[in-house]
């Protein structure tokens, strides 16, 4: 049942965040197609280990799709091809016999190359810090049903709450923006009535500090959907510029 | 031995009424004033839902607070990857629940091996949590009224659940983590991400400091503190194979131990019924569905060993639905140690499916009929859709296959009813101790548990530690410093020196199969003594022939590795010798001299009725054995049955 194939890798390689890096071509052979993507990289560490070259530094942690710890360009698209699916969830059986296949770093000015296809992603706790919270201290909340939050509301925030922080898309966007992992956040909690109280102040500043950390602006590519293994939706960033707006000229914040 | 043990092991347990215990406990804490809490430093390691509450919530009083993890972000931490729910009292559905019955539950549950105390506490807390959360913002599942939905899970008659579609871990992590990254904000905690925590430091006996390695850098740092909290998870990976992220490792934990905190219960770990089999030799982990799947899909193998056609193929009339068949009253939703053990059962005797048959149905073809699909993927749509990607098969159309992984360990460093470890000012949070889930953890109680002790235990006990204290002020220029970290340098320039020739991803699944095979869903004597043999070997084998490539002065995802693997080596032995030393069969740990003619668990409260709780006296040495002895008062020992 399983199939095996052969294939040529060329992935990024970069000792340091200050040294040049480049493309190292690597085969591989009888690759089966149930391993996941992740896998068939251990299987090419395990490789260079046995001939004594350094191995391939990449993130990853849970391999289950959901600590965002994961993350490469496979053949120019975040995450590889498969919708809705991170690199640890990508399967071999995506790939042909014979493919060459070309593995990068997340490439973005606010997320520094650390070494081969290991990125430093900061920025987005960075973020968060300046706004991504509803600011109640433990022991300070009212009975959980005391605020009641309509099904449909709560599907909403749902949806944007299933950000996983990779990058994907910012990676995925020809800007480097980060508008749609900031939206989630922004979406999810201005969504809930919990969060009402804070709305104005954390849009902006979240926004201000997406700005200086050197993230590009939004030009409704949708690049950045596309890529997202969340699924999260662009209309997220259209919500966040409403919010945006609204902090701007309603607000005393 | 035991009676010297007792004065050691203090549980510091409250007296009077059960229910007034923590009342109690809470009133005769010391206080510390809000201007000196500032001057109080506090290292948080780890920022799982443990860590990053424990973190959040001693920060809003006022200290200082410094947190560590090994992830990028603290938002990685495994805790992300629990999917089906956490438990509480709430009682919203009127159907019987109070903070007795969940406490009554999770003691029976856990085989009464946990302590009564502290279970009780748990119970009491729950309620707390959810308010906490649903105040964050964490996205809880609602009802059409807009108040919150519960379901059911193993091991419990009243639903009791909350969730967060099938990514409850991941949404109260985010919450804690929102809580942690606001007092970052606020200037109240420094947070150091990629550093690995390798030793502690002990000035004048008690806990002051954690040397910590850069992973960038690979520089090791000092840090010094009033006191130590360390939320490091669980040793599953000590098998190699288990549904724990791959970074998770014993090495925080086992090195406090090597200092002198007693590791207790190391042989208890869960191994969970609802995970997806091993397809290949390359297999890195393994990955596990939620128990929640066993609300609607039923657990079956053929009647006959020798059927093999597809699973949608077979009648009813030639299924054997063993769980409702052995379990009437539970049926599908029997606790974890028990489906486990019955899935390895049917595959012992031939009845598997698959390929290897190292697997078991669990089909949804009668819920679908009965709910329609949409209802199944509402449900379930998120745990459907990654066991397609995984297998390629889709689980609408053929049941799916499982088997049973490791994936959770009850055992850890032992605390107190403060949770303080054996070192005074180390305390132990979350999975990492080992006091509320004895020897079989009921679902939706690790996220329970985490919590209580981050944001509503540790910040009372913790707080009542250093306002009875007089500690020095201490720097990291002090020398005990400079030993632990010529220690912990020392380690890892031996890896590096060793220079030989195997991977440590060789070393690590060799010891992954040594614990699999004699030390895993069943355990008998010869087979222990065996596995005790074959780990010291092949700790011998990793430092005469490991090879690390790289240098330490660098991201050595290599050096990391064998570094954990070194820890895991030495720590496998003790798993080893506990359950070789535990004759009895209780929760997860099933020693099959120890058994009913019927198959079941045969607990031993004569003689077991007891926490083990193992001191290092070197490596390769006997440790010293420790006991407390457990009672039940409010919950009488019992056999449990689920019949």
């Amino acid at each position: 049942m399983s199939e095996t194939l052969d294939l040529t890798l060329r992935v990024w390689r970069q000792p340091g965040a200050d040294v040049a890096g480049k493309y190292v071509e690597y085969k591989l052979t009888g690759i089966s197609t149930h391993m996941s993507f992740l896998e068939m990289l251990d299987v090419l560490n395990e490789q260079l280990h046995a001939q004594g070259d350094e191995m391939i530094a990449f993130d990853h942690d849970c391999r289950e799709g959901i600590c965002g710890m994961c993350s490469l360009m496979i053949n120019g698209q975040a995450h590889g091809p498969d919708t809705g699916t991170t690199t640890c969830q990508l399967h071999m059986r995506r790939f042909k016999n014979g493919d060459t296949i070309v593995v990068e770093p997340w490439r973005a000015q606010a997320f520094p190359v650390i070494r081969d296809l290991v990125v430093d992603r900061s920025a987005f706790d960075r973020i968060i810090e300046k706004g991504g919270f509803i600011s109640v201290s433990t022991g300070n909340a009212p009975e959980a049903n005391a605020i009641p939050v309509p099904a449909p509301v709560q599907e909403t925030a749902m949806d944007a709450a299933a950000c996983i922080g990779c990058g994907a898309c910012v990676a995925a966007c020809k800007n480097a923006s980060a508008m749609l992992f900031v939206s989630a956040k922004v979406s999810h909690l201005s969504t809930l009535p919990q969060g009402k109280p804070e709305r104005s102040s954390r849009v902006q500043n979240m926004v201000a500090q997406m700005d200086l950390e050197g993230f590009g602006n939004c030009t409704n590519t949708e690049e950045c959907s596309a890529a997202c293994p969340a699924e999260i939706s662009i209309s997220n960033i259209a919500r966040m510029n409403r919010e945006y707006m609204r902090a701007k000229l309603c607000s005393k914040e | 031995m035991a009676e010297a043990a007792t004065t050691v092991l203090n549980s510091r347990v409250p007296e009077g009424p059960m229910a007034e215990k923590w009342d109690r406990c809470k009133k005769e804490m010391k206080l510390v004033n809000p201007a000196n809490k500032r001057k109080k430093k506090i290292i948080v390691v780890g920022t799982g839902l443990a860590g990053a509450s424990a973190a959040a919530s001693l920060a809003e009083l006022g200290y200082q607070v410094q947190s560590f993890c090994f992830q990028d972000s603290p938002r990685r931490a495994h805790s992300i990857a629990a999917q089906g729910g956490i438990n509480a009292a709430k009682n919203y559905p009127n159907d019987g629940d109070s903070v007795w019955r969940l406490f009554y539950d999770t003691v029976k549950g856990g085989d009464f091996r946990s302590r009564e105390a502290n279970v009780h506490r748990l119970a009491q807390v729950s309620n707390n949590i959810i308010d906490q959360c649903a105040a964050q913002g964490v996205p809880f599942a609602r009802d059409y009224g807009g108040t919150l939905a519960n379901r059911s899970f193993g091991g419990a008659q009243v639903s009791r659940t909350f969730y967060a579609r099938g990514q409850t871990g991941q949404q109260l992590l985010l919450g804690a983590y929102s809580a942690l990254m606001r007092q970052v904000g606020a200037g109240r905690i420094q947070l150091f991400p990629r550093r690995e925590m390798l030793d502690l430091v002990k000035i004048d006996g008690v806990a002051r400091g954690i040397i910590v390695r850069n992973l960038i850098t690979g520089e090791f740092e000092k840090y010094s503190a009033d006191c130590v909290l360390l939320c490091t998870g669980g040793y599953g990976n000590a098998f190699y194979l288990s549904t724990n992220a791959k970074g998770s490792n014993v090495t925080a934990a086992w090195r406090c131990h090597k200092r002198g905190a007693f590791f207790a219960n190391p042989c208890y770990t869960q191994i969970h019924p609802t995970c997806i089999p091993v397809s290949g030799d390359y297999q890195s982990k393994l990955t596990l569905m939620s128990e929640s799947l066993r609300n609607d899909g039923r657990v079956w193998v053929p009647q006959s060993p020798d059927d093999n056609r597809r699973g949608n193929e077979i009648p009813d009339s030639e299924r054997d639905y063993y769980l409702e068949r052995r379990y009437p009253a539970f049926g599908n939703l029997v606790p974890r140690d028990v489906a486990s053990r019955a899935a390895k059962e049917r595959c012992d005797a031939g009845y598997g499916v698959g390929s290897s048959g190292q697997a078991v149905f669990l089909d949804f073809r009668d819920a679908i009929a009965r709910d329609g699909r949409h209802a199944i993927e509402a449900k379930y749509g998120n745990l459907f859709h990654m066991y397609h990607k995984i297998t390629g098969e889709d689980p609408y159309q053929v049941p799916m296959r499982i088997y049973p992984a490791v994936h959770y360990t009850m055992g850890g460093l032992w605390v107190d009813y403060h949770l303080q470890s054996t070192i005074p000012g180390l305390f132990v949070l979350g999975e990492a101790n080992f006091s509320d889930h004895g020897a079989n953890r009921l679902g939706a109680s690790a996220l329970m548990q985490g919590l209580a002790d981050g944001y509503f235990v540790a910040p009372y006990t913790t707080g009542h530690y250093l306002g009875s204290q007089n500690l020095p002020s201490v720097s990291t220029d002090d020398e005990a410093f400079a030993e632990a970290m010529a220690n912990a340098q020392d380690r890892n320039a031996k890896i590096l020196g060793v220079q030989g020739t195997r991977s440590s991803d060789s070393i690590h699944r060799e010891l992954g199969h040594i614990l699999w095979d004699y030390c895993g869903m069943s355990r008998e004597r010869q087979g222990l003594e065996t596995a005790m043999g074959k780990i010291r070997d092949l700790r011998d084998e990793f430092w005469s022939s490991i090879k690390v490539i790289g240098q330490g002065e660098q991201l050595n995802q290599n050096l990391e590795h064998a570094g954990r693997l070194a820890d895991f080596l030495e720590f496998g032995e003790l798993m080893v010798r506990d359950a070789l030393v535990r004759e009895e069969s209780c929760g997860g740990h099933f020693r099959e001299e120890h058994q009913s003619p019927e198959n079941e668990a045969m607990r031993d409260d004569e003689n077991f009725c007891h926490v083990t709780a193992w001191e290092f006296t070197g490596v390769g040495n006997e440790p010293v054995e420790h006991r407390e002895q457990l009672e039940f008062v409010e919950v009488p020992l019992a056999t449990r049955s689920y019949k």
